[in-house]
This record gives C-alpha cells, structure tokens and sequence, in this order.
C-alpha cells in the first residue's frame, strides 16, 4: 500500500519535470504546445544512445541531456515558435501535432522503432525495505532529483531577479514589456529551461515509462492533463496535479488494472468541469 | 435597413454555379472513374467526416482534438448493430446516427465552460476514454484485434456490395450529398447565422439575446450525428471496425483535412479530403512508413505562411488584402476564444 503510493509519487514527480516546462509555455505565451513531449523524447534518446553507444555513465548523460534540449528548444523557439504566439490556438495546435508527427516518424527513421532499454548502474538497481515499505533504489533517486529541481525552480521563481520578471511578464506581458523588461529573451530563456527539463524528465523516465518514437504522443494528454489540472499561474499546482495523477494512475492501474487508463481521463474531466481554470488556479485566472 | 440585411442574408443562401458543378461532378464520378471506386469511398467518408467537423469548427468556433470519438462511436455501431440485429445498411445507419447524437449531446455540456485548452482536453479525454473502452470491452469490440466479420446485406434489398467497391461508393456518395445538403440547409438557416454570430462575438451575441449554450449544444449534436454517419460508412463498406477509428492520429487528420479545404464555407472538407487523400495516396507508394513525416512537415508549413492562402492561389505573390471576388469564402473566425 506505502509502496504503491511510494511508486505513485515517485511517477508524480517525474510528470512534473516533465510537464513544468508546458506550463510557463502556456501560462506565459498562451500557447498550446502539444510536441512537448517530443523534447521528453529527445533527451531519453540523447541518454540512451549515449549510454549503449559511447559508453557514456548515466549520471553523465543526464545534464547532457539536459543541455542538448534546452539548447534544441532555444533554437526552435527563436525558429519556427516564436511567429506561433499571436495566431490563433487551432493554428497552435495544427503547429504543434505537426512537429509531433515529424519528431515521431524522425525518430523511427534514425534509430527504428523498437522499446530502447536503459542499463541503471549497479547503485541504483533493486529495493530496500524500510519497516516493511519496499523502496526501489531508482524512484527513490528519481524523488530526490525531482524534488531538488522543484525547489530550486521555486527558489528561482519566488527570490531571483529572473524570477520576478518571469512572473511580472506571466501576469501581463504588454506591460511586462512596457516597464522595459525584455519579454521575448525572458521566454527565450524559460522555453529553453523548460524544453531542458523536459529532456531531463525524458532521460530520467527513460526506465520507468518506457521510450519509443511514440513517446509524444501515448505521454502528450499526461503533460496536458498535468497543466489543465494543475493550472499554469502558479508550479505548485502543476506540482500537486502531477503527484495527483501519479499516485491516481498508479493505483488504479494497480487495484482495476482492467479499467486501464479510464479512471485518469474521466477524472481529469470531472475537474475540469467543476474548475475549468484547474484545481488551483487563482480566481482571476486570465 | 432590414431589408438590406434579410436580401443579404439570402444572397448567401442562393445557389452558386460552382456549387452546383461540384454536385455533378461528384455524381460524374461514379459512373467516370469505376475503376477507383475504392479509393473514391475513402474520401467520400474523409470529405464526410470533416464536414461535420466544419460546423462546430468553422461555424461554432470550437477547436475539438476529439472529434473521432463520434466518428468511432458510429462506426463500432453500426458494425455491431450489424453483426447482431440486423445486417440492413441504411436501418444500421439509422442506428448509427441515432447513437452519435446522443452522445454529442451527452458531451455537448462538457464544451460550454472553459477556453480552449479545456476544450482541447475535454475532447481529446472523451476520445481517451471511447478508446480505453472499445480497447477493454473485448468480448463486446474484439479489443485491439478490431471487430471483424461484419456482413452486410444488400443495399435497398437489391445492391450487393460488390468487391471493387462501386455499391459502396455510391451509398458513400449518396450520404455525403444529402448530409451536406442538410448541413447546407442548417447553415444557412437563421440558426446557422446565429452561430456564426457567436463565433465572432460571444459577448455580443449574448446581449442581443441569443442563447449560446442551446446553440452549441446543437450544433455539436448535429456535428456529432455526421461524424457517426462517415464512422458508419466507413465500418459499413469496409465491413470491419478497429480501435484505430477513436485514434487521435484521426482526429489530427481530420482537423488538417479541413484546414487544407479552408473552414467555414461547408465545402472545404470535400475538397480537403480530395487533396488529402490523393497526396496520401502518391506520398505512402514512395515512402509508406514516413508519410507521417511529410503530414507534419506540411502542417508546419502550412501554419508558418498563413492557412488562409491556401485556399485563395491569388494571394500567393502579394501581401492579403480584402478582395470581394472570392466566392462565398467569408473571412473564417475559428480559434478565436
């Protein structure tokens, strides 16, 4: 039962890396960016080539990782992304599935299609029991990694310098901009942050998820119900919405494995029916 | 003044020489091209399906990722009304429709509230979930091996659905032209004009005192029903009905059918889904486990210059500027919240 609920936030936390970077996209630029996933993808292949093929350690390869989609989504961002914020959300969405469909077949090409394995180190391999609470090495290092990123992405957000532009610019951009703040290099930046934790939440999940060029697309609604949910004013409600969906996601595929995916969707309905804003959003959402 | 504004209005309504040509030409079809019946069908239900999509997308303004939810819907319908009451198309198309619409209105109360992204969701969790379920329920829906199987008996009693297809690209036929026709009357109607109303200005449209909510529980209700009927015809002709119909790569494609015709005229789905399926068509006999790589590069594309002047070849070379001599192609306000 602990263990479940062990496993399920562990899962919670890896959503939120991976989907904190859609919600300052979305709450910042009021874009729809559904090929997110496609940078999860691009840093879990970035590890798992590097591992099987150069022979690079694992805890190597997760700040290259990192660094090689950040520095991907810096240049799309000022490439293809930048043209997308003004248009309408169906030009957004079209945008971005058609970046997913690119990114998916591209991946297929390059590397094939089958489920990429990743080799742990010995260290992060099995279980411990903690008074009868069975605790896999790996989540717990995943817990750990996730929680120092959500506290320093806190600290960054509620104390730096940045993070005050970063939230006046959120609130209103146009105004944002009129005090001279630079909205476009601080999303630059926050776009290239976010598609960098995606690629790093991809290479962590690579074990637990399972990696294959369909990655995008079996993970997009997750990131997307993670965001909706959770709201994009603030990232302790994404945070809160994604240890939700983990431990929901979890247990029921654990107590009515039959029922499948069925509980997450019909419950990411309900509340967004009640609380079309997310759970925790402020009550004048924009 | 209101005469003005009523004659206007009606001038909409007329009938268009090119309209009328399109009709011909679609029956033409039939008898001109026997040999490729088959592909013919496809995109009669492709051209179908996006038409139903262009009413609450072109006219009502709603973005759904979730629109092959009643297209399955009515394909494992009418496959199963197939296999187990009665194997009679057109009572199994009735049937189908029937379905469809219920549930468009059932989920029609899930669209009213929220902006887009909730929309998005909403749509794209209901089509999760058909998925999820037709994907469990295996003793109903043969799970991921597909309800196979399904026979149909012939047309009106009389026509066999032959092998190279002909039967069944009339019957498509037939039911793309008289949903479109529908669709045709329903637009035009007061109702229609009401919709594009709050597609443009919702506020506004509220304050002159038109019911939002009502409208577009209707429109996604009718939108719903023609989205089953193309799922029904497509279970009903290929005589088989698969997970892959609730996909989201169907709801994907759908939306892009209709983006390449241009929403918010009626037909942009039919021409759409020409262009769609005879680019698939070329782009998967040169490179068939890639074509999706060509889709997303052409989507891509397409947003970056503008969707706008696809449909309009004389914007190509200068900047847009209003120009009345195009056809009925009135400026589209979809997407906007």
């Amino acid at each position: 039962m602990l263990t479940l609920l062990f496993d399920g936030i562990a899962y919670g936390m890896l959503l939120f890396v991976l989907a904190v970077g859609l919600a300052v996209t979305l709450g910042l630029m009021n874009f729809i960016n559904l090929a997110h996933g496609a940078f999860a993808m691009a840093g879990g292949y970035v590890t798992v080539l590097l591992m099987n093929r150069l022979g690079v350690p694992f805890l190597l390869c997760l700040p290259i990782a990192f660094v090689a989609t950040a520095a991907a989504g810096a240049l799309l961002e000022r490439t293809l992304y930048r043209p997308m914020y003004a248009k309408p959300h169906l030009d957004q969405v079209l945008f971005s599935i058609g970046l997913v469909f690119m990114a998916v077949t591209a991946v297929d090409y390059i590397v094939g299609s089958m489920q990429q394995n990743i080799h742990l180190p010995a260290w992060l391999q099995g279980r411990f029991a903690l008074e009868s609470v069975g605790i896999g090495k790996y989540r717990l290092f995943i817990i750990v990694v996730c929680g120092l990123l959500t506290v320093a992405l806190q600290w960054v957000l509620s104390r730096t310098r940045f993070g005050s532009r970063l939230r006046a610019s959120v609130d209103d951009p146009r105004v944002a901009g009129g005090l001279g703040l630079d909205v476009n290099r601080i999303f630059l930046l926050t776009f290239a942050v976010g598609s960098g934790l995606a690629g790093l939440g991809g290479a962590l999940g690579a074990e637990v998820l399972g990696l294959d060029p369909t990655f995008p697309l079996k993970f997009m609604i997750y990131f997307l119900i993670v965001v909706s949910v959770g709201g994009t004013t603030t990232i302790t409600g994404p945070l809160l919405a994604a240890l939700l969906l983990g431990i929901a996601d979890v247990a029921g595929k654990y107590y009515v494995p039959k029922l499948g995916a069925f509980i997450v969707y019909s419950l990411m309905i309900v509340i967004l029916m009640l609380r079309p804003q997310g759970l925790f959003a402020r009550a004048s959402g924009k | 003044m209101s005469g003005n504004v009523a004659s206007s209005l009606r001038a909409d309504a007329r009938w268009r020489p090119w309209e009328i040509a399109l009709f011909a030409v679609l029956a033409l079809s039939w008898w001109v091209l026997p040999g490729q019946a088959l592909l013919l069908s496809e995109i009669a239900i492709v051209a179908l399906f996006a038409v139903s999509l262009d009413l609450i997308l072109g006219y009502a303004g709603i973005v759904s990722l979730g629109h092959a939810a009643f297209f399955g819907f009515g394909a494992y319908g009418a496959a199963l009304f197939a296999k187990h009451v009665m194997s009679d198309p057109l009572i199994g198309m009735a049937f189908a429709i029937a379905i469809s619409a219920l549930l468009g209105a059932a989920t029609s109360v899930l669209i009213l509230r929220g902006t887009d992204l909730t929309r998005l969701m909403v749509t794209l969790g209901v089509a999760s979930i058909l998925y999820e379920l037709a994907n469990k329920l295996e003793d109903l829906t043969g799970g991921a091996d597909g309800l196979q199987g399904v026979v149909m008996a012939p047309l009106l009693g009389r026509f066999e659905f032959d092998i190279a297809g002909r039967t069944a690209y009339a019957y498509a036929l037939s039911v793309l032209v008289v949903c479109v026709l529908i669709a045709r009357r329903i637009v035009h109607s007061p109702f229609g004009i009401s919709l594009q109303a709050l597609r443009d200005n919702r506020l506004r449209a509220t304050s002159i005192g038109l019911s939002v909510h009502a409208r577009l529980v209707a429109v996604y209700t009718i939108a719903a029903a023609i989205a089953g009927a193309a799922g029904a015809l497509l279970a009903q002709t290929t005589g088989f009905a698969s997970l892959d119909v609730f996909d989201f790569h169907r709801s994907a494609e759908v939306l892009l059918v209709l983006v390449i015709g241009g929403t918010g005229y009626l037909y942009g789905g039919i021409f759409g889904a020409i262009v769609f399926k005879l680019l698939h068509d070329l782009i998967s006999a040169w490179t068939p486990q890639y074509w999706n790589f060509w889709l997303g590069l052409f989507l891509v594309v397409l947003v970056l210059v503008g969707r706008e002047r696809l449909i309009r070849p004389h914007t190509w070379w200068r900047r847009a500027s209003n120009n009345p001599a195009v056809p009925l192609a009135a400026p589209s306000g979809e997407g906007r919240p």
